[in-house]
């Protein structure tokens, strides 16, 4: 592919993403402005004298008209600046730092988890449709939507973790392990590995699995349907009969001819997923005491710390998009027909 | 027809089992083929498709095959299973389907799809399998063969597809193949282009050809013998030269509901069907 035809392509889903995500910061901004938190209060506290209340009101650019501090806005956002968060009264964005590799770490092993076991399972309940196999993934994934995750996640850690002893208990790190490793990326297990550490390997992927499990079974469940009801559809298509007349073994009818086209529509479908993830799940962070972003800007709302709210919503926007991007290409690599 | 007949069928039943009842799509059809040309014509849901893909063993659950002989060179097909049978398919016995916007992998190049066919059944290694499909798809008559290799299905036309999903199914070289409404999606002026493709191929290879039709004219000036199939049974099987001049009501009445440009009518004559056809 030439890099003119690369710009021609995806020229366009630059644009749209621009477009997206100013939107999304034109969001962001106007909730700032219409939640009943005044951002002066904040800073100041409510016994600063009025001389002194309306002097960071003109700091903070708030006597200015709207577009104008929307611009003033735009300008921060450039240089990194989230503002500071009045609960941990760090910058938001150092904030961010730290909980968002925990939530990537867990999303991305989850829904690897996920991806791995629910694909098979989908296609295996639909080239084995009304039988028992189709049965045994229909109410695994059932479960899977039904069950609720702080429950799920509480079962895993009373038989896995205070049982039978096999995983790490609630938090990233054993405490022994804490503070070994130096942050490079912030996911411990790639600055482990990065940095030669396997004990804290080790130990961090063991607090690591049970909470990744508990959210991989989450997206299997979903994964294994779409892909069970994508397949049936594929299944019926002529050019599966063309493959078979070939004389093609059923293993390659199925797996390369079948699911290669299935793949187009799940791509979305996981993508989709493994951003639902990213978000931070809120509970499981919570039943595992797992520092990600979801729990972050859940304490950060109901502690009323606005900067903090507004900038982990980016963060999520961000990624929405970012995904979206990556699911368009992936799209296109796989369905010739979108190129 | 000389010699052993390459197929050799006879009494084939296609049952479906289905929650209102047993429907019947073939009632004891007998045939046998040879290296020649064989039409089926018959209107739609006369049996005429289910009876090319339960030879290949393609009938989809819960369709049920039955046959009192179904035999390919003496070998029995109705006992072949999984590794048997698909060896037999595309190797011995192949089929092109109707439509190419369908029956071609959209997210898989034509060329691949080719050499897949090739490879599946000679022991042969990519270049060479690559070599062979863009032979393959010179005999179709492909210009510019090499640059179609790397296309994918959405990107040619019908004709063209058509062409690739006969060179797909000729490359194993088989000796019979079953033409399931090959040129009814293309458009007529492709169509004659395609057919005689095809005809100049099965000629050359001396291969038995099964052409699945509607078009009684088609069939009567392209093949040797025409079989009229209706309701899942034969009407009668006659020399497609002799196809004008058909003793049989059924094949008198499709003939006769024709429209001739030379005889323009306002309103062209309905069948009548005669329930003591799907008697004995």
């Amino acid at each position: 592919m030439t890099f003119a035809r690369t710009t021609k392509l995806f020229g366009r889903e630059i644009a749209a993403v621009a477009v997206t995500f100013l939107g999304l910061l034109l969001v962001t901004f106007f909730i700032g402005r219409v939640v009943p938190i005044d951002p002066v209060l904040a800073a100041v506290g409510d016994r600063a004298p009025a001389e002194v209340y309306e002097r960071v009101k003109v700091e903070l650019g708030l006597h200015l008209p709207l577009y104008e501090q929307f611009w003033l806005y735009l300008k921060k956002i450039a240089q990194g600046d989230l503002g500071r968060s009045v609960l941990t009264s760090n910058t938001v964005l150092a904030d961010i730092g730290r909980v968002f590799p925990a939530t990537l770490e867990l999303a991305t092993l989850g829904t690897i988890i996920g991806v791995s076991i629910g694909v098979p399972a989908g296609v295996l309940a639909a080239i084995h449709r009304g039988t028992w196999i189709d049965q045994v993934v229909r109410v695994v994934g059932l479960f899977g939507f039904s069950v609720p995750v702080f429950w799920l996640g509480l079962m895993g850690l009373l038989v896995f973790y205070r049982i039978l002893g096999v995983v790490g208990g609630p938090g990233r790190l054993g405490v022994a392990f804490e503070d070994i490793v130096d942050p490079i990326t912030g996911v411990i297990l790639l600055d482990a590995a990065l940095r030669g550490e396997w004990e804290v390997f080790r130990n961090a992927f063991s607090h690591l699995i049970l909470p990744a499990c508990v959210l991989g079974y989450f997206s299997l469940a979903y994964v294994s349907r779409m892909t069970r009801s994508f397949m049936l559809e594929q299944l019926r298509q002529e050019y599966v009969t063309t493959a078979r007349v070939k004389g093609l073994p059923e293993r390659r009818v199925v797996w390369r001819h079948a699911l290669g086209n299935a793949m187009v529509p799940l791509i979305t479908v996981i993508a989709l997923s493994y951003a639902n993830l990213l978000e931070g799940s809120v509970l499981t962070e919570t039943v595992f005491a797992w520092p990600g972003l979801g729990r972050y800007i859940t304490n950060s709302l109901l502690n009323a710390d606005m900067n903090a709210v507004l900038g982990g919503t980016l963060v999520v926007g961000a990624v929405f998009i970012g995904l979206n991007l990556l699911a368009d290409i992936l799209y296109r690599l796989v369905d010739p027909r979108a190129r | 027809m000389d010699g052993a007949p390459l197929l050799d069928v006879a009494d084939l039943h296609v049952r479906f089992h289905t929650r209102t009842g047993i429907v019947e799509a073939v009632r004891g059809l007998s045939f046998a083929l040879g290296r020649e040309k064989l039409g089926v014509v018959g209107e739609s849901g006369s049996g005429k498709s289910m009876t090319g893909r339960a030879i290949l063993g393609l009938v989809p659950p819960p369709g049920e095959v039955t046959a009192s002989r179904l035999a390919f060179k003496g070998r029995d097909l109705r006992t072949l299973a999984g590794p048997e049978l698909r060896a037999l398919r595309g190797r011995h016995i192949s089929m092109v389907l109707q439509d190419p916007k369908f029956s071609l992998n959209p997210v898989m190049r034509v060329g691949d799809q080719i050499a897949e066919a090739y490879r599946q059944h000679h022991r042969v290694n990519r270049r060479d399998a690559h070599a062979r499909s863009i032979a393959m798809l010179e005999k179709v008559r492909i210009r510019d063969a090499r640059r179609v290799y790397d296309l994918y299905p959405h990107e040619v036309s019908g004709g063209m597809g058509q062409r690739i999903m006969i060179a797909m199914m000729l490359i194993p070289e088989p000796d019979v193949i079953i033409a399931d409404e090959p040129t009814s999606a293309l458009d007529v002026t492709v169509q004659m282009q395609v057919l005689a493709i095809l005809d100049d191929l099965v000629t050359e290879r001396g291969m038995g050809l099964i052409f699945i039709s509607h078009d009684l004219a088609l069939v009567g000036s392209f093949c040797d013998r025409v079989l009229v199939m209706y309701g899942g049974r034969v009407m009668e099987t006659l020399a497609a030269r002799d196809l004008a001049h058909a003793t049989h009501p059924y094949t008198r009445g499709l003939l006769s509901c024709l429209p001739q440009l030379d005889k323009p009518t306002a309103v062209l004559p309905t069948l009548t069907r005669d329930p003591s056809w799907m008697g004995s």
